[in-house]
């Protein structure tokens, strides 16, 4: 492996349709790359598969978020109308389980909604409002009508010369340098 | 407006108009809907909107001051009508803000892509109908500044709130509703407002946009993980939809009122809270297209599909009236049947029979169909049709109350001028945001609609949903 520009994130090539930013994605992935990203204003399910994109821990933590609400609504409840401050309200017994359900259940909605938030927050990392790829200036399109793809220079087979041709020779508009 | 545009309208037919108008690319989309809220700064309609809607909003301000100063006796509320005005409105708005809710989780879960052109605004009517909602309960305490004991928290008094009641339910309801639906909004938020922020021309567009788009780049990666989150969420907001309504009824239900205590109350809130939802989603659909120019994303096809759903709640709405007077009459309790005459004859039949002739008798014109192409006879049915619902909780939590067991208990209940203030104060607080909405923000989502286009590229028979 060669010496590196220190200063180089890595090089991206841009592409006119999603069908060629998809073809392009397959066929580096097949080169054996890993450290790779595409950029698309609007989600491409086929790039899902390409770059092993993996999402069930989301669901996971949603269910496990659900039940964490659930369970702290319940046992508010307990404890505050049984526990803590026992009062007979027209004459129902301290822990009214049938009254509990409504609460418990919101709890439940609002733990899932929460940890799914986070996770997706997580998954985002955001807020990360610097990023090496918005230093290509063609980039802004990538959120309104351009396709790109990165390749990043700590990738084991990246080279500077040898992927800038594999990116050449696809079927892209144009290839960049993205300077870190 | 073009006329020629006006006659497709009007030779509408469900199978040959498609979703997304033909020739769209994903620079058009983006382009016209970023310009959309440029543009709309320069109407004189929206200026003039604006001006009216903040005058409004200066008489909630003043209204809600005169209430702090002087306490809620400045309402009609009193002993046997303890609850009025802002109860009506609160179960109202949040009854609006169930459509958009409706359009954004349910009708994404069952693949209607049409929704795709509608979700947004309809969420973020949802947002400020959650906003003018929860408001109303919080002002209508006693003493508003203590509104924070009905959260429950370790507190210095050794207090905490009594959990069997509904108005507790209540709170965690519509609390979490509120939540879940800004997580909602703010997720599908993110891609459009990248879109913004590198389309802003100013410094303090890209500060804002960008702050907000959090430096959201189109990764793969990330969209992977939205789709999966968006679709979670959607699932979570779905049982809101029937949940928060049924609670609020519950607060009815669960009381020994005569015209209250009646197991029929929550689903026939939330058909009514759909019913009027999908009214102002109308409306608010039709002010767009012709005020605004969004006429190429909302369609007439738009408007037919939401104008069928709302017609099909206006019927459970009906249906509900009737099953509600069968009941007190296979009752044969006397306090249900006073009540009952009370509305058909007595002191309640001027409202009564408005809300039969708002909610059930003139919206069936829109099952014609030059009705529901005509956008004036459509805005103008919705307009009624608030207005009938807004009578119909009225009705409910007025006559309720106003007509007990104990005959000296009677009273009838007078609204003054300051309820009416906050009435209008709220539309004009609703309207005031909507307006920044569609100035500051994508009223369409623009992902969605490049997602559609390219999918609709991609196999042919994707956009035809409907047919």
């Amino acid at each position: 492996m060669k010496e590196q520009d220190p200063n180089l994130y890595g090089l991206m090539a841009e592409f006119a349709t999603p069908e060629s930013l998809v073809e392009s994605a397959r066929k580096i992935a097949l080169a054996g790359y890993k450290r790779f990203d595409a950029y698309s204003p609007f989600a491409i399910d086929e790039l899902d598969e390409i770059l092993h994109c993996e999402n069930s821990w989301i669901p996971r933590l949603a269910l496990a978020g659900g039940l964490s609400g659930a369970a702290f609504g319940f046992v508010l409840q307990h404890y505050a109308a049984a526990v803590w401050y026992p009062q007979i309200v027209a004459g129902k017994p301290f822990d009214s389980i049938p009254a509990f359900v409504p609460i418990t259940f919101e709890m439940a909605i609002l733990g899932a909604g929460l940890s799914c938030f986070a996770a997706l927050m997580f998954a985002y990392r955001y807020p990360h409002p610097y990023h090496p790829v918005f230093n290509v200036e063609r980039f802004s399109l990538a959120s309104q009508t351009g396709f790109f793809l990165a390749i990043e220079a700590d990738d084991p087979l990246f080279d500077s010369v040898q992927t800038k041709a594999l990116l050449d020779e696809m079927s892209s508009e144009a290839v960049y340098e993205i300077p870190k | 407006m073009p006329i020629q545009e006006q006659k497709s309208d009007d030779h509408f037919s469900l199978r040959d108009e498609s979703i997304l108008p033909k020739g769209e690319s994903f620079e058009s989309v983006t382009r016209s809907i970023s310009n959309g809220k440029d543009a709309v700064k320069g109407r004189l309609a929206f200026r003039l909107s604006l001006l009216a809607a903040l005058g409004m909003v200066f008489l909630l301000c003043v209204a809600v001051t005169h209430l702090f100063i002087r306490g809620i006796g400045i309402f009609g509320n009193n002993m046997p009508s303890a609850w009025g005005f802002p109860i009506v409105n609160f179960v109202w708005w949040i009854g609006i803000g169930h459509a958009g809710t409706f359009i954004s989780a349910i009708l994404l879960i069952l693949h209607q892509n049409w929704r795709d052109s509608i979700n947004r605004f309809a969420e973020a009517m949802t947002l400020v109908a959650v906003l003018c909602a929860a408001m109303m309960p919080l002002i209508h305490l006693g003493r508003p500044i203590v509104f924070y004991w009905l959260i429950p928290y370790p507190n210095s008094m050794n207090l905490w709130p009594q959990f069997r009641s509904p108005l507790m339910w209540d709170m965690f309801a519509v609390g979490t509703y509120g939540t879940i639906s800004l997580l909602f909004f703010f997720v599908g938020l993110i891609p459009d407002m990248a879109t913004f922020r590198d389309r802003a021309k100013s410094r303090f567009g890209q500060y804002f946009y960008g702050a907000i788009a959090g430096g959201w780049r189109g990764s793969a990666r990330h969209w992977s993980a939205n789709k999966t989150a968006y679709v979670i969420l959607a699932g979570l907001a779905t049982p809101l939809v029937v949940s928060v309504h049924s609670i609020v009824a519950l607060d009815f239900a669960s009381s020994i009122l005569p015209a209250w205590h009646s197991e029929i109350f929550p689903p026939y809130f939330v058909a009514g809270a759909i019913y009027s939802g999908f009214a102002m989603v109308l409306c608010i659909s039709v002010l767009l297209r012709r005020i605004f120019d969004f006429g190429r994303y909302i369609t007439q096809r738009h408007i037919n599909t939401m104008v069928y759903v709302m017609m099909s709640t206006g019927l459970i709405v009906a249906y509900a009236y009737l099953v509600e007077a069968f009941i007190i009459w296979y009752s044969q309790n006397p306090p249900e049947i006073q009540v009952a005459l009370d509305h058909y004859t007595g002191a309640a039949a001027p409202v009564y029979w408005s809300v039969i002739v708002c909610n059930i008798v003139i919206p069936q014109i829109l099952w014609l169909r030059w009705a529901r192409c005509n956008s004036y006879c459509v805005f103008i049915v919705c307009i009624i049709i608030n207005i009938g619902m807004w009578l119909e909780r009225f009705l409910i939590v007025v006559s309720g109350l106003s007509r007990d067991y104990l005959m000296s208990s009677w009273a009838e209940f007078h609204p003054t001028l300051w309820d009416f203030a906050l009435l209008l104060g709220l539309l004009g607080l609703f309207s005031f945001c909507l307006l920044l909405f569609v100035r500051y923000f994508p009223v369409i989502p623009m992902y969605e609609l490049r997602s559609s286009i390219f999918k609709s590229k991609a196999h042919p028979k994707s956009s035809e949903v409907l047919s």
